[in-house]
């Protein structure tokens, strides 16, 4: 019985089409490419080798490889000739410097092995800048850096040295004849023995002058300074003691006014006795600071100038014109009264480059008689002058210069008339760069003169007035390379070594008979009678105009207008003013707040965004991609692309500086746009106009669910009132399973399914993280890196999710205005109708949206350590264990790679390896470079491919705390336990310790009410544990 | 040397023990000599016991001063005679150099500043503990007449082995014709019968053809799986065997760019090991010595004594006075000037022990903390003339001692705490390595 239907697949078919036919015929529809495979026909012939000689070939190779892999490698080992003393192989000797680049100052330990500096860590005797941020963390790269200049050079052929200094001398002789100027263009040195030396060559040389330029300006605020106090500075604020905190567009947790505000402001955040201090930051973009405020009012920046100027008319008086919102100005009106009541205990800081912001701030502070305010040790580590600067480009227009030597500076690139300085740059008849990087400018001066890195240098700075820190080196300079001061001696004339220089000067004009080594040995030193070295080099602008009181503040308001969007110009974290560039630690390091690293980005508020049609969308594989826009500042245009941005305020967009550099770095580095096009007139805050543009920009971006979804107990907080008032269980409650129908605490031994091990004998590690102290700053992330040889995965790895920091820091935003509000909309969910009002379903995707304002929270989360380990168990070949200190152990050499531990994990902290990052020309970063490869810690293994890696709680600095104490034979001490993190931490908010100390620090911050456990109902036991984190939040 | 020595004394010992009327023939013999010796040095110096005085510069002057070469200080063969042709100084004048020399120099001798400024800046050591006859007898040790070279007799060692390896070739020849000669007889003989056996008719009776036994084998099925499961686990054992050692260096022992002999230097001399490696104690690394180390001694030991050269060329083919040499020439060192050239051309050792990067290892928590003796894993390196990886260096190798190991916890005050629960909580006097947690993965693995 067979059938006759007759199948078939389309109309053609069934008319037997000829095309029908001849699709039958071609298996594929497309030609298959074989000759672009293959090569053509007459290639193939022309080459000599046969297949048969091919064959032959790969069979004869993998017999030689296999057959060589049977015979050990024999490897040489070369010892000292004279071993120094200092040095015994395999044990790391600290060394205190000072890194001083122009932009980051602060007082450091390095750790040097065998002779190489190999990370950066806090010097915690220095009482200035002691904290290292990401940056100074990651410094240490930049000196295995392979693109660095490695000799003197004249335009493209290296020359000696002696041929620099006779052929330059020649040149400044013959300027000085000629009549015209020499100008040094240089960083903020802040060095007594630098202005000294420049001082010197004045006199030797009448015409010359000294200019010094901040590429990130913050010469607004030194003006108002100076106008005020006569010194040009920066008023020093020590924010542990103030009470109530107002800041209007500064990013002080950031880099504001030279940064290092942090550890000082962490200290007040803590609660103690009821009481922390309170935070108000109006701003436009979202900063560090605004993110870890009690209360953020969004607003552009002439909203920002109008608020200013209302707050000064409340606090000191005078009249105020100018017309606020209402809401505003209510804000306005409840801070005046807040600070009000903090009397002496409250400050005013901004960050707006205006010097009448700055001024108007300054007479704020002055009328509270703010404690935590201190004119009179002024902050040097700034003193950038931008008129100068601009009479200098003109100068060199005009060819009044003769020579132009710089230090520091990368005027090129920094620049916005960038190109300006380039004509100018030609009239000079000698033009000097002192730089560690063939830049934009070095490539346009006659002379590259090689700088050596800040870790091969002598030097000295003065941070704050009276507060020194010496710079020494910690290796042999790497490459024939010269510093600034070396050279300034010879062409002194003067043949003293420039370490002695500073010696001597430290001697007689600084130490005030205090041991010179003693201070070197500190890194720092703090002078009693702070000695006015006033430096007299610098070009001041003389057209300073005293403005009397009050007049700063209508002048403020009345300047406060604005034209379309307004750009804010900021500095990131991890990028700074962008001469780090080519470091791709910091390159990989994820922005706080928007997590997106290898990037910057145009930051817009979401009301803006939907107005422009600007969009932010994630792909498949959760990689997100942004829209670009064309931004216009004067008439010259940016492409950048556009990150969605919480808590932007609406009208205002925000835009970083560091990036889009493209000379003297690896093609991998250069990354993002160049904003410093449309930094004019050294102001942050720019009129701009934007519109769409078309295609989509890629970005790396490690974390994609923005807000919490009102799951409490990942970040829990609570308000200052609620903490004062309410016991433990309201505000931190330890969550309950039902055992027998009866709600059973889940730490509680009967509920758990395993038994425990007993680890009261010996250490039991704990690290304690304070989310109140926690500012998101990432100087850990960075120290992590180091520490543990983490490596980078480039753009594209990172957009697969593969990025391998052990320690990532989580920013999330609430849905509603508060995380509070989440959690109570989560709560009031209606189970069952799905889409209705209060339905789950479409409740949920709601809290998928972070507010315009957000509530932020940082949280660091790094491996939880669990007792009860959900990746131990699942582990087929037991790579994965856990010893009685608490640490969970990974057994790098017995993974094989089946990634059961990292789906099993509750907190993703689980990284595998992909590649081999260290040997794969691919990945050309550090660890693919000989250079670069001096940087690694030789006590931790360099991960192969193939296996999973994370946190170890730094296993090998517990193991040498508890070596060092067993051969000393000594009990160890609370505070000896150390992480890379919890040393990086400056703000206090990681410890780590020994809990079975029961006197330890750590001991009691288990005791304490605000401790819980990150997903403590999974039961999974974590040594890392959290504090809750409270806001000073009023109603 | 030292050890030829002590076994010479503990011969004579014996001796003594067992023929004690020799003694009296020794004694003589002695006396004899040193009137002998006395006799003649008292005509050739006037005053001064040279042997004596021998004794006297070994055991003060000779750190830096040799007879025949140029050290830290001058050469001393006959320096009484050559100081009174050139300088026309006495014997006066030498009591108090040495006594005092700084105090010449100060006082402004002339020839006592010129020898100062000669050797680098550096003053003599004071001898204030001489006595004027103590430096009579030195003087007269510096005088005598430097012994006649002794023509080395060298006897060409390896001619016997040579002679000997033919003499076994006569003999295993000979032994092989008589075999061969034999089976020809054995022939003969059954060759012989037969065609007797034949001639007298005899019926030689064939036996019947047998089934050969490897036919028999092939064709039993049992045999053959049973034969062919032996032949696989054997392999398997084999094959496994020849894994588990891969990269396992055990007995490694590769030619060092200079010949350097653990033997002499911690064997014959009694050198500590720490000496050298001194950084074992503090660091994970024991350290390859720097070679500033090894000029501490090597300043003045340019030589070997004469028995040890005789016994290196003799029995490792080894001239050590040429590797003394080698390391002179990669430190930079001008034997005949006495200075450092600052031409240096640093040793590249061949690395013996090595462990992978993924085992972290330390020096100083074994050496210092648990006090186990560098011969506990590297063998009898005091026997070892070429220095060789004595153990396997494998995992299983560690766990075995850190569980059969008590953890060393006298006088340390960080094991007092943690000593004490945890012996109790296991039941046990002594904690081993183990319980104290030395087996955890991440211990050794991070």
């Amino acid at each position: 019985m067979s059938s006759n239907k007759k199948y078939w697949k389309s109309v053609e078919e069934l008319k037997e089409s000829s095309i029908v036919e001849t699709l039958k015929q071609n298996e594929f529809v497309n030609e298959i490419p074989t000759d672009e495979f293959l090569g053509d026909k007459e290639t193939l012939e022309a080459s000599s080798t046969t297949r048969r000689d091919f064959l032959k070939y790969v069979g004869f190779s993998t017999a030689a490889a296999s057959l060589a892999a049977c015979e050990g490698p024999v490897i040489k080992s070369i010892p000292y000739v004279v071993q120094p003393d200092s040095i015994i192989p395999g044990v790391a000797n600290y060394y205190a410097t000072t890194i001083a680049d122009g932009f980051d100052f602060a007082s450091v330990l390095v750790k040097t092995r065998e002779g190489r500096p190999i990370k950066i860590e806090n010097n915690n005797l220095a009482a200035t800048n002691g904290g290292a941020n990401a940056r100074v963390n990651a410094s240490v790269l930049g000196l295995y850096d392979s693109l660095r200049v490695q000799s003197p050079m004249k335009g493209e052929n290296p020359i000696s040295w002696s041929t620099f200094t006779s052929e330059t001398t020649q040149k400044l002789n013959a300027t000085k004849e000629a009549g015209k100027q020499i100008v040094f263009l240089t960083q903020t040195y802040a060095s007594p023995s630098t202005s000294k030396l420049i001082s010197e060559f004045k006199e030797k040389y009448l015409n010359a002058k000294h200019v010094v330029y901040d590429a990130v300006s913050e010469s607004a605020a030194l003006d108002a300074f100076q106008t005020k106090y006569n010194e040009r500075g920066l008023a020093d604020y020590d924010f542990s003691i103030a009470s109530t905190i107002v800041a209007f567009g500064a990013d002080f947790l950031g880099d504001w006014q030279g940064g290092g505000f942090d550890s000082g402001y962490s200290k007040g955040r803590i609660p103690k006795n009821g009481k922390m201090s309170r935070h108000i930051q109006f701003e436009s973009n979202m900063s560090l600071a605004g993110a870890n405020a009690d209360k953020r009012v969004p607003l552009t920046p002439s909203q920002q100038k109008l608020a200013l100027a209302k707050l000064h008319s409340l606090i000191v008086g005078g009249a105020f014109s100018g017309s606020l919102p209402a809401h505003i100005e209510k804000e306005v009106q409840a801070t005046a009264s807040e600070l009000d009541k903090a009397g002496r205990n409250g400050v005013v800081v901004t960050g707006i480059q205006d010097v009448n912001a700055q001024t108007v701030v300054l007479e704020i502070n002055e009328k509270l008689e703010s404690k935590a305010f201190n004119p009179k040790k002024p902050i040097r580590t700034r003193q950038g002058n931008d008129k100068a600067v601009m009479t200098l480009i003109a100068d060199m227009k005009a060819g009044k210069v003769g020579a132009l030597i710089m230090s520091g500076v990368n005027p090129l690139y920094t620049l916005p008339n960038a190109s300006d300085f380039a004509e100018g740059l030609k009239n000079t008849d000698l033009s000097v760069a002192f730089s560690m990087k063939a830049d934009e400018t070095a490539l346009a001066s006659q002379y590259i003169a090689a700088a050596p890195h800040y870790l091969e240098s002598w030097g000295d700075v003065e941070i704050k007035k009276g507060h020194f820190g010496l710079i020494q080196p910690t290796i042999r300079p790497l490459f024939d390379t010269k510093q600034f001061q070396e050279v300034l001696l010879l062409w002194n004339g003067n043949d003293v070594k420039y370490s002695d220089y500073v010696k001597t000067l430290w001697n007689s004009e600084i130490l005030e008979g205090a041991s010179f080594n003693q201070a070197l040995h500190d890194g720092s030193f703090i002078s009693q009678s702070s000695s006015d070295v006033v430096d007299d080099t610098v070009e001041a602008s003389q057209d300073n105009v005293e403005t009397p009181s009050g007049s700063a503040a209508r002048a403020l308001a009345t300047s406060a207008t604005s034209k379309g969007m307004e750009l804010t110009l900021y500095t990131k974290v991890g990028m700074g003013d962008g001469q780090q560039a080519n470091n791709p630690w910091l390159q990989e390091f994820p922005d706080p707040i928007t997590r997106t690293s290898w990037d910057n980005y145009l930051t817009v508020s979401a009301a803006d965004a939907k107005r422009l049609e600007l969009v932010n969308e994630h792909e498949a594989t959760g990689a997100l991609n942004g829209s670009y826009a064309e931004i216009t500042v004067n008439g010259n245009k940016l492409t950048v692309p556009v990150i969605i941005q919480p808590g932007q305020a609406t009208g205002s967009v925000g835009l970083a500086l560091g990036y889009g550099r493209s000379a003297g770095l690896k093609e991998e580095m250069q990354t993002g746009v160049n904003a410093y096009k449309l930094y004019q007139g050294f102001n942050t805050i720019q009129d701009i106009t934007v519109t769409k543009a078309v295609g989509m920009h890629e970005f790396a971006c490690v974390q994609l669910q923005n807000t919490l979804m009102g799951r409490g107990d990942i970040i829990k907080e609570t308000t200052l009132e609620i903490f004062n008032t309410s016991d433990r269980t309201v505000w931190n409650a330890i969550p309950t399973v039902s055992l027998n129908h009866e709600e059973v605490e889940v730490t509680s031994p009967e509920v758990d399914l395993w038994d425990e091990f007993d680890r009261s004998i010996g250490h039991h590690f704990n690290l304690s993280i304070d989310l109140n102290a926690c500012t998101g700053c990432g100087a850990c992330v960075i120290a992590c890196h180091a520490e543990n040889n983490v490596p980078v995965v480039g753009k594209e790895e990172i957009r697969r999710s593969r990025d391998m920091h052990w320690l990532r820091i989580d920013r999330y935003y609430s849905s509603e205005e508060s995380f509070a509000a989440d959690d109570a909309k989560k709560e009031g969910f209606d189970g069952l109708g799905l889409f209705s009002e209060n339905g789950s379903l479409g409740g949920f995707g709601e809290l998928e949206i972070a507010s315009d304002n957000p509530q932020v929270a940082f949280q660091p989360v790094m491996c939880q350590h669990c007792n009860h380990a959900p990746c131990e168990t699942v582990c087929p070949v037991a790579a994965t264990s856990h010893g009685r200190q608490g640490q969970n152990h990974m057994a790098y050499n017995r993974c094989v790679g089946t990634r059961y531990c990292a789906n099993n994990c509750p907190y993703k902290v689980r990284r595998f390896n992909w590649f081999l990052y260290n040997g794969n020309d691919e990945f050309d970063y550090f660890m693919n470079d000989d250079l670069g490869r001096m940087v690694i810690n030789p006590d931790v293994t360099v991960r192969s491919r193939g296996v999973m890696e994370k946190c170890s709680m730094c296993i090998q600095k517990t193991q040498k705390t508890i070596l060092d104490a067993k051969r000393d034979g000594r009990v160890i001490k609370d505070g000896e336990f150390q992480t890379a993190c919890s040393s990086a931490c400056s703000n206090g908010a990681m410890v780590f310790g020994d809990i079975n100390d029961k006197e330890s620090k750590v001991a009691k911050l288990l005791e304490d009410d605000r401790m819980y456990h990150l997903l403590e109902s999974v039961g999974t036991k974590p040594n890392v544990q959290y504090h809750t984190k409270v806001r000073n939040t009023k109603a | 040397m030292k050890k030829s020595y002590q076994s010479l004394e503990v011969n004579s010992i014996n001796n003594m023990k067992k023929v004690i009327h020799r003694k009296l023939g020794i004694n003589i013999l002695h006396l004899g000599l040193v009137f002998l010796l006395t006799f003649s040095t008292a005509l050739s110096a006037q005053e001064g016991d040279p042997v004596n005085g021998k004794a006297i510069f070994n055991a003060n002057c000779a750190a830096c001063h040799k007879l025949d070469k140029k050290m830290t200080g001058p050469a001393l063969r006959n320096v009484e005679q050559r100081l009174a042709d050139s300088e026309g100084l006495d014997r006066e004048w030498l009591y108090a150099w040495i006594k005092n020399s700084a105090g010449m120099i100060k006082s402004g001798d002339a020839y006592a500043n010129k020898i100062y400024n000669e050797y680098g800046g550096t003053a003599m050591n004071a001898f204030p503990q001489l006595s004027n006859t103590d430096i009579d007898d030195i003087l007269a040790y510096t005088g005598a007449e430097p012994p006649a070279p002794v023509k080395e007799e060298v006897v060409d060692d390896r001619s016997n082995p040579e002679s000997d390896t033919s003499s076994n070739g006569l003999i295993l020849g000979a032994l092989a014709l008589l075999f061969a000669l034999l089976a020809g007889a054995l022939y003969l003989v059954n060759k012989t019968l037969r065609s007797f056996a034949e001639v007298k008719g005899v019926e030689l009776v064939d036996q019947p053809k047998r089934k050969p036994l490897w036919k028999a084998f092939v064709e039993n099925q049992f045999l053959i799986l049973v034969t062919a499961i032996l032949f696989l686990l054997a392999s398997a054992y084999f094959v496994y065997g020849y894994f588990m050692q891969v990269g396992v260096n055990q007995g490694y022992e590769p030619v060092q760019e200079i010949h350097y002999s653990h033997r002499i230097h911690a064997g014959d001399n009694g050198i500590d090991c720490k000496y050298c490696h001194s950084s074992a104690r503090v660091s994970k690394h024991s350290g390859i010595p720097s070679l500033n180390v090894c000029m501490n001694c090597h300043k003045s030991i340019y030589e070997v004594a004469e028995g040890t050269q005789a016994e290196g060329l003799a029995e490792y083919g080894v001239d050590y006075n040429a590797e003394i040499k080698k390391l002179y020439k990669a430190v930079g060192w001008d034997d005949v000037e006495q200075k450092y050239t600052g031409e240096t051309s640093p040793v590249k050792w061949t690395r013996i022990h090595n462990l992978p990067d993924f085992a972290y290892f330390n020096h100083s928590q074994h050496v210092s903390v648990a006090g186990v003796e560098c011969q506990t894993c590297h063998g009898p390196v005091e026997e070892m003339e070429v220095m060789y990886q004595y153990s396997p260096l494998t995992m299983g190798w560690c766990i075995n001692c850190h569980r059969e190991t008590n953890v060393k916890v006298k006088d340390n005050e960080y094991y007092t705490k943690i000593h004490e629960e945890l012996s109790k909580k296991y039941g046990v006097e002594q904690l081993t390595a183990a319980q104290m947690g030395g087996l955890e993965c991440g211990k050794c693995h991070y």
